[in-house]
């Protein structure tokens, strides 16, 4: 090898330039802490606001039911009782579906209508959430009110759920209009779940003699249910901040009622409507602390979610070999 | 290990409300000493075809094994006798390989059925993560609806035992089957595979992830299996192949080379490219 030792004495000659490197490293650093001192920076401003209220109404405030700027007196409760419940309706509308529709796209659709189909499901996505509202107002509700509603209260008005008057304008059709919001991300999350389940493992069931159910039940439900779980609390988080669409046909009154034919408010839609109107600084607070209570609540549903999808990556069904 | 109760009819009867013709006419068994008899069988990926007009016949309680060069179709034919390649696409075959006689592609036949009846083995062990150790070898037994714990009992112990496993796992069998080494799960995939009874095991390279020692106790639980099982098993090791089985198949391009005792096979093939391949010269 006569060329051999020629090559290794060039690369020494020209030392790698670090400033590259180093500078890369510096701007990542900075971009990353913008985004945690951004963070931090929203909670403390809302703390800042919010300090009036808290000082005023302290603990109370989460529980206290009465709205009256009238009387300048404040609580939170009809509002966070109201995002509750219209995202439990909208998780249990949207989990069964978002996960059925992920099932079919990933095990059972034929192979040719597959990608046609995923297509469809994202450009759901893709609806700007003022157009879910206008549907809602004028679509939606109206169908509610003259059919769904009434045939409910035919048939299941002796649960306290579905009694009293029928407006339309109801927290089950923020529910409702908020499921279809959050019917993308929990298919889409799903699907990709799905689809990280190995094909060895569907084998497994097939070769023991397993029909299609029984594989998808044995084989890629269990395997994925830790995942669908993450899926479907990444959805709770996108449910509780929905703002737009909802304040068009969930009534926007601060009421806590059992019956989902009832108006009712939530966080995000009443600090969207409020803002401009609020007059005294004692108002303007309890707008303030409402945003904190959501940022907190939202923050602490996506940072389960996240943990919940990360173990699933990091090997926390077991390891494979 | 005499057996008195069968899980699944050895031949499943026709479903009562399945087209075709009733009651189809058996041909006599082609001798009682041959599980698989396959004649000219061929088989499609869309336009390739993986397998050219296979004809062998496959020994009872024997252990027969396939060896061949990557490719050449080995587990292709495999999952074609439990009727597994229906589950890739674009598969098209040709011919009828039968069982006992019988024709497992039959219309009436369900492809669940013949895969209760015929067990597999994967390359890499799959236990089902969510699922305990005895979950995991109960399972096909699950699948079937027994229900009876005491037999349920029985099965786990007589299926972990005859895998070999039994005194390593027998004090934490509610551990997940994916707590084991790599050698105990390929062990727990084959008792989940033998607890069911099958009439036939297929192995597909069954050792191929595994260190020499666990090697040897699959291959000694392979030499105790052949007593009550048909086992076919796929190996790119000749001296596996030398070792465990009495019958061996040498593929090649998707066509059957050579078929003879697995001694005549090693020592004296007749055709000059399984010599090739056996002495390692190409493969
Ligand atoms: N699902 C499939 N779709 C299309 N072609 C396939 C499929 N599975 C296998 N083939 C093709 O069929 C041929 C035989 O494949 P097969 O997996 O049976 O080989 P093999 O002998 O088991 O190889 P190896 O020793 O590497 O496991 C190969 O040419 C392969 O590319
Ligand atoms: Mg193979």
């Amino acid at each position: 090898m006569p060329a051999a030792p020629a090559a290794p004495a060039a690369v020494p000659s020209a030392p790698p330039r670090r400033w590259p490197d180093v500078s890369f490293r510096w701007l990542a650093l900075l971009a990353a802490a913008t985004i945690v001192a951004l963070i931090f920076l929203v909670g403390w401003e809302l703390y800042r606001g919010a300090h009036l209220a808290v000082m005023k109404f302290g603990v109370n405030f989460l529980h206290h039911s009465v709205w009256d700027p009238v009387a300048d007196d404040y609580g939170a409760w009809p509002f966070i009782f109201g995002t509750l419940v219209t995202s439990v309706i909208a998780l249990l509308l949207a989990v069964p579906l978002g996960v059925g529709t992920a099932l079919y796209l990933t095990e059972i659709a034929p192979l040719r209508i597959r990608q046609p189909l995923v297509m469809v499901v994202e450009m759901l996505a893709a609806v700007p959430s003022v157009i879910f509202g206008l549907w809602g107002v004028f679509v939606l509700v109206p169908w509610l009110r003259d059919n769904l509603f009434v045939w409910l209260k035919k048939w299941l008005g002796f649960l306290p759920l579905f009694q009293g008057p029928i407006y339309g304008v109801s927290v089950l059709a923020g529910g409702i209009i908020v499921a279809i919001m959050i019917l993308p991300i929990i298919t889409s999350v799903s699907r990709e779940i799905l689809r990280s389940v190995p094909n060895l493992q569907r084998e497994a069931a097939y070769a023991l003699g397993a029909t299609h159910w029984e594989v998808i039940r044995l084989a890629v439900l269990s395997y994925a249910r830790r995942g669908i779980f993450g899926a479907a609390v990444l959805g709770l988080g996108r449910a509780l901040g929905e703002t737009m669409a909802i304040t068009m046909v969930i009534g926007n009154r601060a009421e806590v009622s059992a019956s989902l034919f009832a108006p009712g408010y939530t966080l995000a839609s009443v600090i969207a409507n409020e803002f401009t109107e609020a007059t005294t600084d004692m108002y303007l607070s309890a707008l303030f602390e409402l945003g904190l209570v959501l940022l907190v609540v939202t923050i602490l549903v996506n940072v389960v979610a996240q943990l919940m999808l990360r173990s699933l990556a990091g090997g926390g069904t077991g390891k494979v070999q | 290990m005499a057996d008195p109760i069968r899980l699944t009819s050895p031949l499943p009867s026709p479903r009562p409300d399945a087209p075709g013709p009733a009651a189809p006419v058996r041909p006599p068994p082609p001798g009682a000493d041959v599980a698989f008899d396959i004649r000219d069988f061929s088989l499609w990926y869309f336009a390739h075809q993986a397998l050219d007009a296979v004809t062998i016949q496959i020994p009872r309680q024997k252990v027969t094994a396939i060896i061949g060069p990557s490719g050449c179709g080995k587990s292709t034919f495999l999952r074609a006798l439990n009727r597994m390649h229906e589950l890739s696409p674009g598969v098209r075959i040709a011919g009828e390989p039968r069982l006992n006689g019988e024709n497992l592609y039959a219309p009436q036949i369900d492809p669940t059925m013949v895969r209760r009846r015929i067990g597999m083995v994967f390359q890499k062990s799959n236990p089902f993560p969510t699922m305990t150790i005895a979950e995991n070898v109960l399972c096909g037994l699950r699948l079937n609806g027994v229900r009876d714990r005491p037999l349920l009992r029985e099965r786990l112990e007589q299926s972990l035992r005859m895998a070999a496993l039994w005194d390593e796992v027998k004090d934490h069998l509610d551990r997940p089957g994916t707590s084991l080494s790599g050698g105990q799960q390929q062990r727990l995939c084959i008792a989940r595979a033998i607890a069911v009874r099958p009439e036939v095991l297929l192995l597909d390279e069954p050792c191929s992830a595994l260190d020499p020692i666990a090697t040897a106790k699959v291959e000694e639980l392979i030499h105790e299996l052949k007593r009550d099982y048909t086992i076919v098993i796929v190996t790119h090791n000749m001296q596996q192949a030398a070792r465990v089985s009495d019958r061996t198949a040498f593929f090649y391009l998707g066509q059957l080379i050579e078929y003879a005792d697995t001694r005549t096979i090693f020592m004296n093939p007749a055709n000059p490219q399984t010599e090739a391949y056996v002495s390692g010269r190409f493969g």
